[in-house]
């Protein structure tokens, strides 16, 4: 996959800029890269950091030193479906850790890996801000909460018919 | 203002943070990412004290001494029990990931983090888990990388990154898994990288080149020494050990280097040991083993006795050495090793400083500037540590006024750099073809040397009105030189840096005109010249003519020339060289190193390196110091210069009997003969110095002689050579047990402090002067009420010759001529000499990068490489690189396509 942002990403890459003023559009370097991520494949390569330094004008050690810090930007492929399950306290207490070792054998991965079709990534993250509905996870741009071993079989179920009918 | 420490009370500073004020105190509190030139961030909270409301307050609260400003009456507890168990918990942490692997790291005993380790009492390692482990990178010939040991104190690149300006290294990722590093394997490119080794209080960043020849410091034979690869004089701590010299380590020097040194100053030491070192003297003809002293003595009676006596002077030799060769040849018959050009401009400079109505600029006073003009000086090249010194005035600045405004103190770095941002203080780089320090400026010009003079020139008549103007000066300039003397009026100290690097007088000149115009009112600027060699300055102030000026002597044929450590070829051009020696019937070499010259010598004596020599040198701003050997070299015959010229001396008046003159004897008769040099044998410790009747020893009471290197001969550690006649220093581990006088400690150490930062313990408070510091010893003198006499010769604009280009030297920041090229790993460092030229004189002679091309008068072909700020009509050329040419700096010359 050669790394360049279509049109309508170089547009979004262009209003983030402008948000900030002349010779200061390092600024940008955070939402850039969440656009990057999302534009490829959903984890930033090398070659997507160097892209994104090359557009900011920056080194691409600036780059590295950036998207290396933050646990939300993906610095290894990622599945298509990516499971970000909460395991701060409350989550913990609600029985997280069971929904992260149920999906873990359900799908025949460990937190970090993804299953070898590429579908789907379990990762463990911090508190997502969704206490009160605890056991919870981030998928894409959602939240699905109260989670259960049903639950969980059900968005697998889900995901795999998405992915059947989007192909 | 007085503060309690565990309920005793100490006087401390304004302004200063409580862990200054507890280690200036000499109260032992551990800490990692505080260091006296890079401030407070708190970040490794080893440094945690109790605050105290009151007398009454029991309880107290627990805070970071380095981020805790002292207040009068404050009352701290450092022995107190909650604050010296949060610091030992905070080690444990530390060390749960590190690796405990001292016996093979390059950092033990002298490693901070076993000091601090030791000094907070964790002694138990009760976590039993995996280690987290990283891969090391390849950061180049002159830094090890070992990214397992680190504890995350940040202080490598806030080193790197923020004092220095290097972009190559930085910090990735976050929580347990910091990495320091650079993107990708590769050679660390800023040339301050050797501090690293010494910034980093563990053993992830060592010295590479100590690794080749590996001795811990404690079996290490040290002395009290100076740098010889530039006129900056940074003062190193030089190590030996069996005849070899390991490794070199700074100095603390409150008024030069401070905390750091340039990689040509910490890593060119390894011409010591090269095999190319000049050990047997040499009689041509002769078997060099058949050569004994008497010999060698008896054929120098001779040749001394021959009428046409002349010495040729080193700018790299000390001021002992120089002058013993001056009594023995005669004031008359003395020159100076170098060009006719390089001793006209310093001899301006000397007239100038001399003149005394400049200050001249320590590393200190620049660094303190609120402005810096830099007139046509290559200082990076020149004089790395002084463009580090430009920097940190720049960035210093722009701190102390954010500071200011919010009555920030000056150690909270990371809260004042936040309110900095990008701002910097004021600083011009006007220069030939730029430099790395122009991202830096707020006004950058490249120009040919006589329009940066002109320039110069215009903003000292836009500070003085009675100074004259240009005529027919473009717009562009004015505008410049308005800019430029705008800055400096608004400044209280501001600072012009200058030199040979452009090989042109009126740009010294209009650097002075430009400082003395600021002084004329009240005296706030001072001024720095770069000089090309370690003792430059000293060599210009014995005034003698160049060595270029023996031809206008009517006899000067058959000549019997003496030439002090110095390679003539290296100073004049190949041509001018080799007319001198054809005219010398007799040539008598003293170095330590064989070179061209020493090829032509019938006799060659050879002399001691820094390193195994005792010697003063001034440096570019006439501070006379002192360095003593280091080792006494296994070959004998190898002696200090001034030994040689001694016993020369002796020889050639016959006087079969006489003893030589000691080096304070030769010192004393310097300041009769040249009361210019009053004073300068203050610089030493006299030979006669020691305390208690003990000597200073050269090595730690530690010292183990458990290497068994020569087992095979004696069990036991062989005795060091030691020295004959008296010195205050001794080679072994006897003689004085305490602390030494600070300005000649030849090593630091304070009981639990191995490492170099034991230095705060030698220090009045940290980062400041050290106790009995005792003053510099400074040729020129400032003259407070003296009116300045100006120049006012401002040159005309420079003109572009038809087919003929103005030749300048394009020096080199790793390269200090041959020398610092012995050393393998900086040698693998240089680039490729070349010849720079402007786009369009690249057109116009039909080249392209990489072209080769032959510049007249020279013998080689070198590549070309295009700069696309160059002024036109300039071509600059490689100098001090190995095997490059000399050329008429400032002249003119043809150019040929190959």
């Amino acid at each position: 996959m050669s790394v360049q942002f279509n049109e309508k990403q170089l547009t979004e890459f262009n209003r983030l800029v402008a948000r900030y003023p002349e010779g200061k559009q390092k600024s940008a370097l955070l939402p850039v890269l969440h656009l990057a991520q999302e534009s490829f494949g959903g984890w930033l390569s090398a070659e997507s950091m160097d892209y994104v330094a090359e557009l900011l004008r920056i080194e691409p050690i600036e780059v590295y030193e950036v998207a290396t810090f933050y646990s939300m930007y993906n610095l290894q492929p990622v599945g298509k479906y990516l499971f970000e399950v909460c395991q701060t306290g409350p989550c913990m207490l609600r029985g997280s850790d069971d929904i992260i070792a149920y999906i873990g054998e359900k799908l025949n991965i460990k937190p970090g890996q993804t299953t070898e079709d590429g579908m789907f990534t379990l990762k463990t993250v911090e508190c997502l801000g969704a206490c009160g509905y605890a056991p919870m996870m981030q998928l894409g741009k959602h939240y699905r909460e109260h989670l259960t071993k049903e639950k969980v079989d059900a968005i697998i179920e889900e995901c795999r018919n998405n992915a059947a009918v989007n192909n | 203002m007085t503060i309690y420490i565990d309920n005793k009370p100490y006087e401390a500073k304004a302004g200063k943070n409580l862990l200054e004020a507890c280690l200036a105190a000499g109260i032992n509190l551990p800490y990692f990412c505080w260091h006296p030139s890079l401030g407070s961030v708190g970040a490794c909270r080893q440094c945690a004290v109790k605050v105290f409301k009151d007398e009454k307050d029991t309880q107290g609260r627990l805070v970071m001494s380095c981020m805790e400003g002292v207040r009068d009456g404050v009352r701290i507890g450092v022995e107190e029990a909650t604050a010296k168990a949060f610091r030992e918990q905070v080690i444990e942490w530390m060390m749960t990931n590190h690796p405990h692997d001292c016996p093979v790291c390059d950092e033990g005993g002298s490693c901070h983090l076993q000091d601090m380790t030791v000094m907070t009492g964790h002694d138990y390692r009760r976590y039993h888990y995996k280690k987290r482990t990283y891969k090391n990178q390849y950061l180049g010939p002159l830094i090890n990388h070992e990214m397992n040991r680190c504890i995350q104190c940040y202080r490598c690149v806030r080193y790197y990154h923020d004092y220095a300006g290097g972009d190559d290294l930085n910090v990735f990722a976050a929580h347990n898994h910091v990495y320091f590093g650079r993107d990708k394997d590769g050679v660390l490119q800023s040339p301050f990288s050797g501090n690293l080794a010494e910034v980093c209080p563990t053993g992830v960043f060592t010295d590479k080149t100590l690794k080749e020849h590996y001795t811990r410091k404690w079996d290490l034979t040290m002395a009290p020494s100076v740098c010889t690869h530039c006129s900056v004089g940074c003062n190193i701590t030089a190590g030996e050990r069996y005849g070899k010299l390991r490794c070199v380590v700074n100095r603390y020097n409150e008024e030069v280097n401070g905390y750091f040194l340039c990689d040509r100053g910490r890593f060119g030491y390894e011409f010591v040991n090269s095999e190319n070192r000049v050990t047997q003297p040499l009689i041509r003809g002769r078997m060099s083993e058949a050569v004994s002293e008497e010999e060698l003595m008896h054929e120098l009676s001779v040749l001394l006795s021959q009428q046409k006596l002349v010495g040729i002077g080193s700018a790299r030799a000390s001021l002992e050495s120089n002058f013993a060769l001056r009594q023995l040849v005669g004031a008359g018959n003395f020159y100076a090793g170098i060009s006719e050009t390089e001793a006209y401009l310093t001899r301006l400079i000397v007239q100038v400083m001399q003149e005394g109505t400049l200050h001249s600029a320590s590393l200190k006073d620049i660094e303190q500037a609120d402005a810096v003009i830099v007139l046509g000086e290559d200082v990076w090249n020149t004089a790395p540590m002084m463009a580090l010194a430009v920097r940190q005035a720049a960035m210093k600045t722009a701190a102390n006024n954010a500071a200011a405004q919010l009555s920030l103190p000056a150690w909270h770095d990371a809260a004042i750099k936040e309110l900095v941002q990008t701002d910097k203080g004021f600083l011009a780089n006007i220069t030939v073809a730029g430099s790395p320090i122009d991202n830096i400026a707020q006004v950058t010009v490249h120009a040919v040397p006589d329009d940066i003079a002109r320039l110069g020139f215009a903003v000292a008549h836009e500070l003085s009105n009675t100074l004259p103007a240009l005529a027919n000066a473009d717009e562009k300039l004015l505008q410049t030189a308005r800019q430029i003397a705008a800055a400096l009026q608004q400044s209280k100290h501001p600072v012009i840096v200058s030199g040979l690097s452009c090989v042109n007088s009126a740009v010294i000149r209009a650097a002075f005109d430009i400082a003395a115009a600021l002084n004329n009112t009240h005296w706030k600027a001072s001024v720095a010249y770069v000089l090309p060699e370690c003792n430059s300055m000293g060599l210009a102030l014995m005034q003698a003519p160049s060595a270029e000026r023996i031809f206008d002597s009517s006899n000067a044929n058959d000549m019997t020339a003496l030439i002090l450590e110095n390679d003539l070829y290296r100073y004049l051009p190949q041509a001018t060289a080799d007319a001198f020696f054809s005219r010398c019937s007799n040539v008598i070499a003293l170095d330590s190193i064989h070179n061209n010259t020493t090829e032509k010598a019938q006799v060659l004596i050879p002399a001691a390196t820094f390193a195994e020599a005792d010697g003063s040198m001034v440096n570019y701003e006439g501070r006379t110091q002192h360095y003593y050997k280091v080792f006494i070299p296994k070959e004998g015959h190898i002696k200090e210069s001034f030994h040689w010229l001694n016993s020369m001396r002796i020889a050639k008046n016959n006087r079969s009997n006489g003893h030589g003159l000691s080096l304070d004897e030769l010192l004393h008769e310097a300041e009769i003969e040249m009361p210019v040099f009053e004073g300068v044998h203050d610089a030493m410790l006299s030979p006669h110095y020691s305390i208690h009747g003990e000597h200073i020893p050269r090595e730690p009471h530690r010292y183990s002689g458990r290497t068994a290197m020569y087992a095979n001969l004696n069990v036991s550690e062989q005795k060091p050579l030691q020295e004959e006649g008296e010195s205050a220093f001794g080679f072994t581990m006897e003689g004085f047990k305490g602390q030494p006088p600070a300005d000649a400690a030849p090593f630091f150490w304070s009981p639990g402090w191995n490492s170099g930062q034991s230095v705060t313990k030698y220090q009045q408070e940290p980062g400041g002067a050290f106790k009995g510091h005792i003053p510099a010893v400074q040729l020129f003198h400032d003259k407070v009420d003296k009116a300045p006499v100006f120049f006012k010769d401002i040159p005309e604009a420079f003109v572009a010759r038809k087919q003929k280009w103005l030749v300048l030297p394009q020096y080199h920041v790793l390269a200090s001529g041959e020398l610092s090229s012995y050393t393998k790993a900086l040698a693998s460092l240089l680039p490729e000499a070349c010849v720079v030229l402007s786009e369009t004189d690249a057109a116009l002679l039909g080249v392209r990068d990489g072209d080769k091309i032959r510049v007249h008068p020279g013998t080689t072909a070198l590549p070309v490489k295009v700069h696309l700020s160059l002024a036109n009509g300039v071509v600059l050329i490689s100098a001090g690189l190995p095997g490059t040419e000399v050329y008429n700096w400032g002249d003119w010359v043809k150019i040929e396509k190959e």
